[in-house]
């Protein structure tokens, strides 16, 4: 008996393909609200802030008259904290991923350690301010300090750093490091003088990705003592400071409209400065993933 | 035989390699030691705090007002849960269709687009979140809904948050839907079954539990932050069910506390590592929960 | 053995003639937390000769050639029983350092893992982590000379050892291995990635190596093995899931190569040979 064709074609009817495509209609709207959202965002930040970009906003000190009032000390201060926290956190954070990975024997006291890496980097900035306000700011007397901030933020980003060199190392073939120990290298050589320089553009660009999440944390700093009206830029570890997030917020909180315009000017220097950071990060990946391959 | 000079012992110093392991140690050894200084950091003063304030009132009362020394938390739990609770509903639905969108039906061009830009919008510090709550989400929105809305309100801090952890949401269910195999694809597809169909049907239920962990890990981000909904939301603990409504969350209490002048030893002060403790223990809890989902569904494939 | 002494430290120096036996293993047996991966080794490794590992997959060559040069002191679990005697010396004895023993005893892997450096670094670095930098370019070029490679590569040694072919890698880490003066080459299924022109190169570099080195090679291939080896040992697993024992490597026999390929003692080897399993 020759089989009837059509009914290998009529077999789906055509509600069920318009609902097939109906579904799929709805999936990409669901996908394009976030991008519309973003979108939207960054439009209102550009119609307002744009006005207010100009050099002398960079350069001002704070004030309480919109026209007068500038970036500059937050500024300042939150690239001051950028160096501080990577010099405080690279070395640590770098050291623990490398121990964790190369050296750290599998046993109990390694996988709890793991354990409690992957919990910090999940708990709320702002119980790391909590952190900060109690053991910096007031147990070690450091006070409403630049260093305050700057080792809030660290123990902040540390958890982010180990977890991204960890994976730096381990994109590295294993190969290579029995290679290096089968010609009579010790551990440590082997991952100083052949691991290390193969995953250093991975641990960058994890570190700088870290990084660019500490400069956009505004609770820590608060709770631990970073000032929004700050009258000149920090000297020394142990002065005041403002940062850029704490800026923003203490404008985006007066309701003059002058000063949600200067808001939106210092977010769109922040995001410059992380648009950069991640600019660089990027370019960093590309460009060594295919040297060392 | 010359067998006797021959040796296979080293004739390097290795000291130095002790010295460098011990210190590697000790910079993995330095996370315990954060973990342990945050729990002791919120267990004393929040014991402290304890020691004033009556524990059983903290948990069951709602009449959070500092100043007058009464400190039941029922407000300002509900402002972090009706706010989380919201921003789910927006980030729940909406992150995982993403996610199927991208895993399932995306062209490759597409998901070169939206994931980075997805990328970008988890980027986003969270202030820049609270400022596009006043300035669009507020009048544009919310007022074009009900007019009289106030300037502060939680059905705001509720949207923009949503949009905070979708790109949390959508790519942690994404991965968990790209890790399901293909092979279970095929079968559904040789059945006769539409690409909704294995979709839903066959991908989802089989990522369930990483989409489930993806989930909790949303709402673990929700409840912990801080900057959008303190400034989308106002400072007015209140069980208040209009979205129009301010209310305060645990961590907008603390920021309006940590930033004013409490005195060290002051109940005040305490308050806020009691919150601390609160919020320490629920995102811990979620996030172990969160991982126990992920385990679970790596043991499956 | 004849080794070139003046690439040889002077304060270690090898003796110059070895009749003895390089390696005297005896009843050796290798676990992985606990699993046995192979058991009763009991062999002697005749100086400056070839000695092949054959036998199925599972057998356990790999992990009993890795043995020799304490490369399972590297997997987390393993643990060893038994004794191995190297020129005398029981190579796993208290104050024995596995990295000393690694620079006397070389080895090669089956996928060529040439460092992503020059060939000149490849080559240079067991000799500068074993602080043997004097005359640096010399040695360099005596171990590329010696792995055939030289006239390949001496216009190119600052090029990336990356940009180099299979075969050619693979000779670049004999290369490597060999800078460092060793006496004994272990060489785990070298050519079993790389195409039948480079593995002869290989095996003809193998013949001219065994005059200075002794040479232990693992492989599946069974005419690679009658080609090139003078002594063969043939392990096979033992037990299994029927018989309620857990599957582990046992050495059959071990003979001179022409008597294992053409009149073997024990009826698993001959099986083996003939291909009736395997």
């Amino acid at each position: 008996m020759a089989v009837r064709i059509e009914t290998l074609t009529r077999r789906r009817s055509w509600t069920t393909r318009f609902g097939d495509r109906l579904a799929e209609a709805s999936l990409l709207a669901a996908t394009a609200v976030g991008l519309i959202a973003l979108t939207v965002l960054l439009w209102t930040v550009l119609d307002q802030g744009a006005t207010a970009l100009n050099w002398p906003f960079i350069r001002n000190f704070a004030s309480r008259i919109p026209e007068r009032a500038g970036i500059w000390p937050p500024l300042v201060g939150t690239i001051y904290l950028m160096l501080l926290v990577t010099a405080a956190s690279f070395p640590l954070g770098v050291g623990a991923a490398i121990y964790l990975e190369e050296f750290a024997p599998r046993n109990r006291l390694t996988s709890a350690i793991e354990t409690n890496i992957a919990n910090l980097a999940a708990v709320p900035s702002i119980i790391y301010g909590l952190l900060g306000l109690a053991l910096f700011y007031r147990a070690m007397n450091l006070g409403r300090s630049l260093l305050t901030g700057a080792l809030t933020l660290t123990l902040l980003v540390l958890p982010v750093i180990i977890i991204a060199t960890r994976e730096a190392l381990r994109a590295v073939p294993h190969s290579i490091r029995l290679g290096a120990m089968a010609l009579g290298a010790t551990r440590w050589e082997a991952v100083y003088k052949q691991v290390l320089p193969i995953a250093i553009p991975g641990i960058m660009t994890g570190t700088i990705l870290g990084l660019s999440r500490a400069i956009g944390e505004t609770a820590p700093l608060l709770v631990a003592g970073a000032a929004a009206f700050v009258a000149f830029t920090p000297d020394h570890l142990l002065d005041a400071y403002s940062a850029l997030p704490i800026q923003i917020f203490d404008w985006v909180r007066r309701p003059q409209p002058d000063f949600q315009a200067l808001a939106a000017g210092a977010i769109l220097v922040l995001l410059a400065l992380l648009l950069t950071m991640n600019a660089i990060a990027i370019v960093i990946r590309n460009r060594y993933y295919r040297r060392n391959r | 035989m010359a067998t006797e000079t021959f040796t296979l012992t080293s004739h390097r110093k290795r000291p130095v390699e002790r010295a460098i392991k011990i210190a590697l140690f000790g910079c993995a050894a330095f996370s315990v030691l954060i973990t342990v200084g945050i729990i002791y950091t919120l267990l004393v003063d929040t014991i402290t705090f304890f020691g004033n304030v009556s524990i059983v009132d903290f948990l069951t009362k709602a009449n959070w007002s500092p100043q007058s020394g009464s400190f039941g938390v029922l407000e300002l739990v509900w402002g972090t849960m009706i706010i989380t609770v919201g921003a789910m509903l927006v980030a729940g639905p909406l992150g995982v269709a993403t996610a199927v969108y991208l895993s399932e039906y995306a062209p490759a061009r597409v998901r070169r687009v939206v994931k980075p830009i997805l990328e970008i919008l988890a980027g986003v510090p969270t202030v820049v979140f609270g400022y596009f709550a006043l300035n669009f989400i507020t009048p544009e929105l919310m007022r074009a809904i009900y007019s009289d809305c106030g300037i502060f309100n939680w059905g705001s801090a509720a949207l923009v948050l949503g949009l905070f952890i979708l790109p949390t949401v959508a790519s942690l269910s994404e991965d968990a839907m790209r890790a399901v195999p293909s092979s279970l694809r095929q079968a559904g597809y040789g059945l006769g079954s539409s690409k909704l169909r294995v979709s839903m049907r066959v991908v989802l239920p089989a990522a369930l539990s990483g989409v489930v962990a993806a989930l909790i890990l949303g709402i673990s981000r929700a409840v912990g932050e801080t900057m959008a909904v303190t400034i989308a939301a106002g400072a007015t603990p209140q069980i208040a069910f209009s979205p129009c409504a301010s209310v305060q969350t645990m961590t907008a209490y603390i920021v309006q506390v940590a930033g004013g002048e409490a005195s060290t030893g002051s109940v005040e002060y305490g308050s806020i590592f009691a919150l601390g403790s609160t919020l320490f223990a629920i995102t811990l809890l979620l996030n172990s929960l969160s991982i126990r989902f992920v385990k679970r569904f790596r043991e499956v494939y | 053995m004849i080794v070139e002494t003046e690439l040889v430290r002077d304060d270690i120096p090898i003796p110059e003639e070895h009749p003895a036996p390089v390696f005297q293993v005896r009843d050796v047996a290798v676990t992985y937390g606990g699993q046995p991966a192979v058991e009763g080794i009991t062999m002697d490794v005749p100086s400056d000769r070839i000695t092949a590992l054959i036998g199925p997959s599972g057998c356990g060559k790999s992990t009993l050639i890795r043995c020799f040069n304490r490369m399972n002191d590297l997997i987390p679990g393993a643990a060893i029983a038994g004794r191995i005697d190297y020129h005398g010396l029981d190579l796993y004895g208290p104050n024995v350092d596995p990295v000393e023993v690694r620079r006397r005893i070389g080895m090669v892997f089956q996928q060529p893992n040439p460092f992503p450096k020059s060939i000149y670094e490849n080559v240079a670095f067991g000799l500068r982590v074993n602080k043997m930098t004097d005359d640096l370019d010399a040695r360099i070029e005596k171990a590329l000379r010696d792995a055939a490679l030289w006239d390949e590569v001496k216009r190119k040694l600052k090029t990336p050892a990356t940009s180099l072919s299979g075969g050619q890698q693979q000779r670049l880490c004999i290369a490597r291995a060999l800078a460092t003066a060793p006496d004994v080459l272990l060489m785990d299924e070298p050519c079993s990635a790389l195409d039948p022109i480079a593995t002869t190169k290989i095996e003809d570099l193998m013949h001219q190596l065994k005059t200075n080195y002794t040479i232990l090679i693992v492989t599946h291939n069974m005419q690679q093995a009658a080609r090139v080896s003078d002594r063969t040992a043939f392990l096979t697993v033992q037990g299994s899931e029927e018989e309620g024992i857990i599957p582990r490597g046992v050495l059959v026999e071990f003979d001179d190569t022409e008597r294992i390929f053409t009149n073997p003692s024990d009826s698993r080897t001959e099986d083996y040979i003939t291909g009736r399993f395997g």
